[in-house]
């Protein structure tokens, strides 16, 4: 009883700690990637590769003069952030980052790598992040100033309607593994299969689902405001959009939330479509960290390359051209899987 | 010695009245809206609690078309709020009075 | 640890902060704030749903009343941009309130003495296996309730489009 109390505690401490240290980490990676894409060098002079420009950055936030302006909304002008953090990080409950271990024959039985493993696990995550909604409308309408409540209007609209196709994207890899539980999921996308007789690949829906993984994907990117769907958080509109009233550790907040969220976003496409913790030499925290930084990577390659969608074209292609997709795809898994 | 049901229900039973007398006192349109919705909810409560102590899923299929319904009735409703508040400026329910003779 | 008591003291703590939250809903001056107690009661009733193993349930709960709906409910009172209601009741009001009140705690006494005197049912043998999971909730909607199910989907549609035809701005 004691015992797993103990390992609980250690489970959530170290998903904690690897969460806000990915978070941190993100801007550094995003910046030199980005540099790289556009040959330049980035950050360099800060330590070694630049390597300890978030400290100095976390520094500088923390020493920013935190201001709070005279007519804004103040209790929920101090909410907002926490309302949009809490939900990313506790999104990561349920998702399994690896096998089982006896951490080298310390506990007296295997335990999942997994915090929590309940049988809803794809509507709570779900769920949880329809939550981080409130953070973003909230902040944007307690700061009293109009292009902050239209900023947070628009990015809520946006990710409300995402959600949906996002949702359905999803129904596919239900029905191929006809489970709601993520450790059941990842259960089913063990083993090779062989195509055409002589291409051997991984069961992972990626393959069975490349639609639903791609609709995903581009769910996810809109979900977290990223580009090429970022037009509510752009500098260049809307001044700062929903965060414009916002300075030092409560705006870092809302930049470690957007973090966040793409950590979760990834650990979730890993987990439904990527097949999680799974690879060659058994499943492993090492092959989900893989997997998650790939996912990270593209995230940040569509932010290098693509430009932003206007407001109006980004829910036209959300409601009539990713939906119906989504729809398509849902009723043609289940067709396939009635009919073979 | 598990919680008994009469507590879930009595729970249930306040959080109903506290609706009606929302619904019965606020002039603000869309707190009388609320009200509703803490009702439904209320009776959503009931529903589940009686499902587990009469071990029938009935209860929480009823919860599942309730949830349906009420996001029908929440979109129709906030549309009709918009659409009085563009006319006549105001969602006090006092001051929509038209049809009082 | 004793599990039994560990329900009890959950159930304690969810059904006061329920009952809080619910009270605070209605007595509030700014939609917003209702809005937002609002969605800790509908929360802390996904906590009891929990307790009373409706897995299914609880995560609908969350999903659609406090991640859709309410998210609706704020869109609208932020566009509307409503000003605390700052009204002082007025003495007609009064008398509406207070007889409101009134008939509501009655309504409330005649709920508890009801459950007070027929009693609660008494439990059967244990709960069948894969109670108030997704499977068996699934399984249902589609042999037992097959037809409410389609037609709350057409509810849904009619939804759709009376809230767009309602909410439309015309250009003339």
């Amino acid at each position: 009883m004691l015992e797993t109390l103990i390992v609980m505690v250690v489970k959530i401490g170290v998903v904690f700690a690897v969460l806000l240290l990915v978070a941190a980490y993100m801007t550094w990676i995003e910046r030199k990637v980005i540099a790289d894409m556009q040959v330049r060098w980035g950050p360099t002079r800060v330590g070694p590769f630049g390597l300890l420009q978030p400290i100095a950055d976390g520094i500088k936030l923390f020493f920013k003069e935190d201001l709070i302006p005279g007519h804004v909304d103040r209790t929920l002008f101090l909410l907002a952030p926490a309302l949009s953090v809490v939900p990313a990080m506790i999104a990561f409950a349920v998702i399994p980052f690896g096998g089982t271990t006896t951490m080298f024959g310390l506990l007296s039985r295997p335990v999942a790598l997994q915090i929590t493993d309940i049988d809803v696990g794809v509507l709570y995550v779900f769920g949880i992040t329809s939550l981080g909604v409130y953070g973003i409308v909230l902040a944007g309408w307690s700061s009293n100033n109009k292009y902050s409540l239209l900023g947070g209007l628009r990015s809520s609209a946006q990710m409300i309607s995402y959600e949906l196709s996002m949702g359905l994207a999803v129904v596919g890899v239900l029905i191929l593994s006809s489970s709601l539980r993520l450790s059941e999921i990842v259960h089913a996308q063990m083993g090779v299969s062989w195509w055409f007789g002589i291409l051997p690949l991984p069961k992972w829906f990626i393959f069975g689902q490349p639609l639903g993984f791609l609709i995903f994907f581009i769910c996810a990117l809109a979900e977290t405001n990223r580009a090429p769907f970022d037009l509510p958080e752009a500098e260049t509109e809307l001044v700062a959009g929903f965060h414009s009233e916002y300075s030092s550790m409560k705006f870092a907040m809302f930049f470690m939330a957007e973090y966040a969220n793409m950590a979760t976003a990834s650990a979730m496409a890993t987990t439904l479509f990527l097949g999680g913790p799974l690879g060659p030499f058994g499943p492993s925290p090492v092959w989900f960290v893989g997997k998650v930084f790939l996912l990270l990577f593209v995230f940040i390659w569509f932010r290098a390359s693509l430009p932003r969608f206007r407001y109006d074209q980004l829910m036209t292609f959300g409601w009539k051209r990713l939906l119906p997709l989504a729809l398509l795809n849902a009723v043609g898994t289940a067709l396939l899987v009635a009919v073979l | 010695m598990h919680v008994p049901l009469s507590a879930y229900l009595i729970l249930s039973a306040y959080l109903f009245v506290l609706g009606v007398i929302g619904v019965a006192t606020r002039r603000n349109a869309l707190i009388i809206f609320m009200s509703i919705e803490l009702m439904l909810n209320a009776v959503n409560l009931t529903f589940v609690a009686f499902s587990r102590f009469l071990q029938s899923m009935d209860g929480q299929i009823f919860v599942f078309f309730v949830m349906a319904v009420a996001t029908a009735e929440v979109a129709v409703g906030l549309a009709i709020i918009l659409a009085i508040y563009r006319n006549r400026e105001t969602v006090d329910v006092a001051e929509l009075n038209l049809l009082k003779w | 640890m004793e599990l039994v008591g560990l329900e009890h003291i959950l159930f304690a703590g969810l059904a006061l902060v329920a009952a809080v939250s619910g009270l605070l809903v209605i007595v509030q001056r700014h939609a917003v704030y209702a809005a937002l107690f609002l969605i800790i009661t509908m929360g802390s009733l996904a906590g009891l749903y929990v307790l009373l193993e409706a897995h299914f349930v609880w995560a609908v709960q969350v999903l659609v009343y406090a991640g859709a709906i309410m998210v609706l409910f704020l869109f609208v009172i932020m566009l509307l941009n409503l000003p605390r209601e700052d009204v002082p009741w007025a003495p007609r009001d009064l008398r509406r309130i207070i007889l409101a009140a009134a008939l509501s705690v009655i309504l409330l006494i005649e709920l508890a003495l009801v459950v007070g005197v027929h009693g609660t049912p008494a439990k059967g043998p244990g709960l069948m296996a894969g109670f108030g999971t997704t499977e068996t909730v699934g399984r249902l909607l589609f042999t037992k309730f097959l037809f409410p199910f389609e037609i709350t989907s057409v509810i849904l549609l009619i939804a759709i489009v009376g809230a767009m035809v309602l909410a439309k701005k015309h250009f003339r």
